[in-house]
């Protein structure tokens, strides 16, 4: 009896430890799959092509530059959105929200959170777009505002959650050594409590821009799918097109292996090292933060 | 005299500050609120037995959803069937055998990789592995197995959360009772932490069932005359149903569009719902 106990223990230990290690497997058949399917694109289409200012695929101008700037402008709106909205609403909830508005307005954000982005993107269409064309006077409302006031909404939720996690494991000796010496509860906030969480705030930021970047259905059903370069500032109230939303609105019809294919998938590794670049400097640095916050109490 | 009046600002300074932080927070939560009733409002009025139960006639102006709620069904539960194994297994890894060497860190960072890849990535990569390499077509198979992957990270971290709140002394009585570690696991630990990780699992798959990017090349369809008959069929599914209809059939009626998206809404967020009841619930109970 006993060695075969002993056997389906090793047998499901096994299974076990082959399960953990998955991960590894699957970052790594991700990042082949983008490179084999990717990569050739350099050698087919000449670089002049890929760097140049013009995406036009059907006369085989591949330029991606007015994709990354379409990205960036997005993001960015989106950040200037849901910086002061989703660190906001962290102090808010951290520091002076009475219990049954945190019980309230933490349930909403989880469901903001929840919200599909295809929902996101059709309230857009229906509801974010007309208010722009009228309130701002534009000839449409597809713009980069309107994808990045509806990205920022998406990236508030990552923000607030993990924004409000530092600010809470603040140790109280702070708050309480800053209000025993007269301060008042907001000098506080800005003077102690925040500049502690700082690092937590800046993670919190950062995976922000990370959920922005990869954000594909809002994006691409809001922002008026124009792949141009934009020439001024005014690019904000104009459509836009972002990595993402190229992918998704053109693998559909291209053939497999063409040309037009392997460069969706070379913009399919920029977002990929992208994402990976956030995520990593994210977590490294807030590890960094634990173990200096480590050090000081002890 | 010059201290009361600083004082006096002081305390100004408070008051605005605080009403800023109160409108802000309002700022972020009522447009929820506001959406939330608005699609319940316009989307209630479509809900009828036929729009539910029919099949869509006139290029999908009229008629109902069926298939498309049929096919979001099918791929939240194929997704169900990859993830739930392996993401429960790998946070049972991670949480209870890894060692705190170099291996386990590369795992946690892929994780957190995974978490971060952005989903029309996901859609990419199944459509050169799964649709084309493997050569199982655009099907609900090649869907699930994408969104499978997407949401393990999800599973695997709450499944860890969960795990690692459960007391020490459970473990320790466990084993100098003479039990392995897996007994430990599998008759202690793990229905102990049981709450957290069908949580952890049904918040995942809630993620799944919203999703359009990783289905748009692996097996979501635009139109099907009938439901699909096996896992290598393509299907229609919710979340792009709405795409479709809210970009790209002229003269839709809102009042549809609002239905859909009303049906996608209770699925997802009664999902949400359902997750946290018995997080809830599990909090009350729990003597530890």
């Amino acid at each position: 009896m006993k060695p075969k106990l002993a056997f389906s223990e090793r047998l499901i230990t096994l299974t076990i430890r082959v399960s953990g290690y998955s991960s590894i497997l699957f970052v790594t058949l991700i990042l082949f799959f983008l490179v084999r399917e990717g990569l050739p694109a350099l050698g087919d289409v000449p670089l002049s092509s890929l760097f140049g200012a013009r995406w036009y695929p059907i006369e085989s101008y591949y330029g991606i530059l007015p994709l990354i700037t379409g990205s960036i402008i997005v993001t960015i709106g989106a950040m200037l959105v849901a910086l002061p909205f989703g660190v906001g609403t962290a102090v808010f909830l951290s520091e002076i929200s009475p219990v049954w508005i945190k019980n309230i307005l933490k349930p909403v954000i989880e469901i903001l959170a929840g919200l599909p982005s295809v929902v996101l993107g059709f309230l857009g269409i229906q509801l974010a777009a007309p208010f722009f064309r009228t309130f701002l006077n534009l000839p449409t409302g597809l713009t980069a505002l309107t994808g990045a006031v509806l990205l920022g909404f998406i990236a508030i939720p990552t923000i607030v959650s993990i924004a409000e996690d530092a600010l809470n494991t603040v140790p109280p000796g702070y708050r309480q050594g800053a209000l025993a010496m007269g301060a008042t509860q907001w000098q506080t906030i800005w003077g102690v409590t925040v500049p502690a969480a700082r690092s937590g705030i800046l993670t919190a930021v950062m995976l922000g821009v990370g959920r922005a970047i990869g954000e594909t259905m809002a994006v691409m059903m809001v922002t008026g799918n124009a792949p141009v370069l934009p020439h001024g500032l005014d690019a904000l109230f104009l459509p836009v097109r972002t990595m993402t939303a190229t992918i998704a609105s053109e693998m559909g019809e291209v053939a497999a292996g063409s040309a037009h294919y392997e460069v969706l998938f070379l913009i399919g590794i920029v977002l990929f090292v992208l994402s990976l670049g956030v995520n990593i400097a994210a977590s490294s640095l807030s590890l960094r933060s634990k173990k200096r916050a480590e050090r000081l109490l002890s | 005299m010059e201290n009361t009046a600083h004082i006096r600002k002081v305390r100004r300074s408070q008051f605005w500050g605080f009403n800023l932080l109160r409108l802000i927070a309002a700022l972020t939560a009522l447009p929820v609120f506001g959406v939330i009733i608005y699609i319940l409002i316009k989307g209630g009025a479509a809900i009828s037995w036929e729009f539910l139960t029919a099949m869509p006639r006139d290029g999908m102006r009229a008629g109902g959803i069926l298939p498309a709620i049929i096919g979001t069904f099918y791929l939240t539960l194929g997704t169900a069937i990859f993830s739930v194994p392996l993401g429960v297994a790998a946070g049972i890894y991670i949480a209870e055998y890894a060692p705190d060497n170099r291996v386990t860190r590369l795992i946690r960072i892929a994780i957190i990789n995974l978490a971060g890849i952005p989903s029309v990535v996901y859609g990419l990569f199944g459509l050169g592995l799964f649709v084309l390499f493997l050569n199982f077509g655009t099907s609900i198979l090649a869907s699930s197995l994408t969104l499978a992957i997407m949401t393990l990270p999800v599973i695997i971290s709450t499944t860890e959360e969960a795990l690692r709140q459960v007391p020490n002394s459970f473990r320790v009585v466990s084993t100098s009772l003479g039990g392995t570690r897996w007994q430990t696991i599998w008759r202690i630990t793990l229905p102990q932490a049981m709450p957290g990780v069908i949580t952890g699992v049904i918040l995942g798959l809630e993620r799944a069932a919203g999703e359009t990017a990783p289905i748009l090349f692996t097996g979501a369809a635009f139109f099907l005359p009938r439901l699909p008959q096996s896992p290598l069929d393509a299907t229609m599914a919710l979340p792009y149903h709405i795409f479709v209809i809210s970009t790209s059939v002229p003269g839709m009626p809102v009042q549809i569009q609002y239905g859909t998206v009303l049906v996608l809404l209770v699925f997802v967020l009664g999902m949400n719902l359902i997750a946290t009841l018995i997080r809830n619930r599990a909090r009350a109970r729990r003597q530890w």
